[in-house]
């Protein structure tokens, strides 16, 4: 026990021991923008242990010198702290760089042999995570070098972690085919998944707001709640993820992994305690009684954009994309309808949808509340009152919304919907971190909380492949104009239970 | 900035409900009041200092100046909201005899059940719980590097009068420093037989350093004096051998531990802004200090005893 510790020390930051990581496709935009700005601002706040190292791994013929001024570059541009050259002495001591590709034996023995002389020249202690920020396809190569050269193993107190990034997989089996592979090397201990959104705060505050206070629990079930709504807008096309979108589409791409998630949260219950394993246990008890609709027909909607002006700038439309096929029938926009079947959610229907180029960009979960079984007021005077909600939103703008009815200032006693706003964003963004500074630290640390296990994945899988099925033997899907909130028929599947999509 | 001669508290909330009103946006998203009290030469930076930190804990800010008590008694204050920071702020001068009341203009100004942190950046009154302004408060925030006079013994009359709820900037400046030291002793499993600190002639948070690894470690804790800034290198012996953290420039320090290479460490002096983020963060009372002053208390009237047995040996 380290007396210099102690549990009532809450000042003390939790520090990751001597490691390193090491990042394969080092030279893809998420590692210029996200990773390396990431290392930087946690290395910057005194959360990385001295002696930390950062290894590229990549087909360019670099110098750990010039991979070290990309990493200068990319930190300077994208992260979120102040640059600091102390900072970046203790930093940069630590960088190096191997060239090769994945199927290459000698770049794997020059990593291995990398990582040893960080362990005597740095101090590593042979804790090494491998953050593969590639394509899924080149998994398998790489994953089973680092088996070949000895680098998964871990001797004595040691730690090999390896961190993958969504998609995992394309539907069940590929998933499972997936898993198989990392599962293989790694122990599923040593395996995190990456799932951003979870790393985000306002993510992170459903549970605090949902275990912390007394006042929403009491609502929180079938009996107040009419409907929830959980929407990722974005008002991007697919830019120059051509290649990778295509054949995909918004399903897979977001509803199966951060859009059920966020459905987990919102509708699990309370866990015994916040460790991984309860936390876990809670999702994935709400992922299995996930039922979709019987008739996919009138529970789905999906569409894709067309030709339009979207906030005042010409865009084209999904087949006149680059390197889209003209007949393309991946989807841009998905909309699922799904029921919770336990005692607490029964009957309430969870909307779940997401788009590209939609009106703007936004993501949030909207709690919508039943009407008053009465009202005294007479029916002119509530004519503009809806229903109570309650909104998170989790980007951009984080914070709390609540929309409930109140009086119009007049003589007349007339009831319209008012919004209160807690602006999470506004008040603490200071020192709120990057999603991905909480799970690369977290990564370090050995904290699994904020990682989906390979049982989630593959039961969102199970959730989403009918549809994807059903859909597949549908031919074209819907269309709507690039710049607007989806196709008429996913306005039509709401309309059909007497229900509206919230304009967010 | 809104300007009140010669107003009252009552005037000043009314202020502040007129000015978020005219911004548009009624809604409050503060999470606690922070008095600071100041003299007319640091408030500005002290007020400055307090934004900043105001943006990760969005609060009502009040600037409390207590100036000259001869003459009328006279409220003066500048009110303002927004302009590129959260919560609300108003500088309050008092001249006169009100001067003796200063927490009955205060009191009326506190956001309903938030709590209340009062902040004296440069002198605090020698036992903050008990001072009228410091009895409204959670949180009492000295700090005794900071004091004009008698600096020496500023940092020992605040451990004297600690009270749950105190705390001292001395203090949250090393927290960072404890941080490295608690997570390189993570790898260095084995009991600690002497440990040192320097620092520069006068530093309280070399002192309270010295205090927290003499009360966690149980072993004496040596000082010795060097150029500075501030404190420049902490050592602690293991049976297999030395750990230290050396800093000379405030800046970037160098960690040496048994076996393992020599490596750097960013460990920037942090300024008055972060230290007091950092120390909003938590309000209630902070145990691990209450435990650090106590044994500087200790530490302190045992080295007393020990010079005057010096002194009687001499004789």
């Amino acid at each position: 026990m380290n007396p210099l510790r102690d549990p009532q020390d809450r000042r003390l930051p939790r520090i990751a021991g001597p490691c390193g990581l090491v990042i394969f496709g080092v030279t893809g935009d998420l590692s210029r923008k996200k990773l390396m700005p990431a290392v930087y601002d946690l290395a910057s706040r005194g959360l990385l242990p001295p002696g930390f190292s950062l290894v590229g791994f990549a087909r360019r013929d670099w110098a750990d010198e010039d991979f070290a001024q990309v990493v200068h570059d990319a930190v300077r541009e994208h992260s979120r702290t102040p640059f600091r050259e102390e900072v970046w002495k203790q930093l940069s001591r630590g960088i190096r760089f191997v060239p090769g590709n994945f199927d290459d034996d000698v770049a794997f023995r020059t990593l291995r042999q990398t990582i040893e002389d960080l362990d005597r020249a740095r101090g590593t202690n042979g804790n090494h995570a491998f953050y593969l920020s590639i394509p899924p396809r080149y998994f398998s190569d790489v994953i089973g070098q680092l088996k070949e050269h000895g680098l998964a193993e871990q001797v004595g107190d040691a730690w090999r972690r390896v961190v993958v990034e969504k998609p995992f997989g394309s539907n069940l089996a590929t998933a499972r085919e997936l898993n198989a592979v990392v599962s293989e090397v790694f122990p599923s201990g040593s395996v995190f998944r990456i799932d951003h959104y979870l790393g985000k705060e306002t993510v992170q505050n459903i549970l605090a707001m949902r275990f912390a206070n007394a006042m929403f629990e009491p609502i929180w079930n079938s009996n107040y709640v009419d409907h929830v709504q959980i929407t990722m807008a974005e008002d991007i096309g697919i830019g120059g993820r051509a290649g990778y979108y295509d054949g995909i589409g918004a399903a897979r791409d977001v509803i199966q992994n951060h859009l059920l998630q966020l459905m987990a949260l919102i509708a699990m219950e309370e866990p015994t305690s916040f460790d991984a394993k309860s936390l876990r246990i809670e999702k994935q008890k709400v992922l299995e009684s996930v039922a979709l609709p019987r008739r996919l027909d009138l529970g789905t909607a999906r569409a894709q954009y067309t030709e339009g002006w979207a906030g005042g700038v010409k865009v084209p439309g999904y087949t006149q994309e680059q390197d889209i096929p003209a007949g393309s029938t991946t989807e841009t926009y998905a909309a699922i309808k799904v029921g919770i079947d336990t005692r607490r959610w029964a009957g309430v229907p969870f909307y779940l949808r997401h788009g590209k180029r939609l009106g703007r960009r936004v993501t949030e979960v909207a709690v919508v509340f039943k009407k008053a079984p009465h009202q005294p007021f007479s029916a002119t005077a509530t004519e503009e009152l809806g229903k109570n909600a309650l909104v998170i939103r989790v980007q951009p703008d984080e914070g709390i919304t609540m929309r409930f009815g109140s009086k119009v200032p007049g003589t007349a006693m007339e009831i319209r919907d008012v919004n209160m706003d807690f602006a999470y964003g506004g008040s603490f963004v200071e020192s709120s971190p990057e999603a991905y500074e909480r799970l690369i630290l977290d990564v370090l640390l050995g904290e699994p909380p904020l990682f989906p296990r390979h049982e989630e994945v593959e039961l969102a899988w199970k959730i989403l492949d009918p549809v994807i099925d059903y859909w597949a033997d549908r031919g074209q899907p819907d269309t709507y104009p690039a710049g607007t909130w989806g196709p008429p028929s996913a306005d039509a599947m709401l309309r059909r239970d007497d229900r509206v999509w919230r304009r967010p | 900035m809104i300007e009140l001669t010669e107003t009252t508290s009552g005037a000043i909330a009314s202020e502040f409900l007129r000015s978020r009103r005219r911004a548009g946006s009624p809604a409050m998203g503060m999470v606690m009041t922070l008095v600071i009290v100041v003299d007319d030469e640091t408030a500005e930076d002290a007020m400055a200092a307090a934004r900043s930190a105001a943006q990760e804990h969005p609060a009502r800010l009040l600037g409390v100046v207590v100036g000259d008590g001869r003459g009328k008694a006279r409220v003066d204050a500048q009110v303002g909201i927004g302009s590129g920071a959260s919560g609300e702020r108003a500088l309050i001068r008092l001249t006169g005899q009100v001067t003796k009341h200063a927490e009955s203009v205060v009191l009326p100004l506190l956001l309903p059940d938030s709590p209340v942190v009062v902040w004296w950046p440069r002198d605090a009154p020698p036992d903050p719980a008990s001072d009228p302004l410091g009895s409204l408060a959670q949180r009492r925030i000295t700090d005794a590097a900071s004091v004009p006079s008698r600096r020496a013994k500023a940092m020992l009359t605040q451990c004297r009068s600690y009270a749950p709820g105190n705390t001292d900037l001395a203090w949250t400046r090393i927290t960072t420093w404890r941080a490295i030291l608690a997570s390189t002793l993570d790898q260095e499993p084995g009991k600690v037989s002497a440990a040192s600190v320097s620092s520069e002639r006068i530093s309280p948070s070399a002192d309270l350093l010295a205090a927290w690894l003499s009360d966690r470690l149980r072993v004496r804790v040596t000082r010795h004096v060097s150029e500075g800034p501030g404190i420049t290198g902490v050592a602690m012996t293991t049976r297999s051998g030395e750990i230290s953290l050396q800093r000379s420039d405030g800046k970037l320090a160098t960690l040496t531990s048994p076996g393992q290479p020599d490596r750097p460490v960013a460990l920037r002096r942090r300024t008055t802004a972060e230290l007091l983020a950092e120390e909003l963060r938590r309000l209630d009372p902070d145990d691990v200090y209450a435990a650090t002053v106590k044994r500087m208390v200790t530490l302190s009237a045992a080295g007393a005893a020990a010079r005057t047995r010096a002194r009687k040996a001499t004789r």
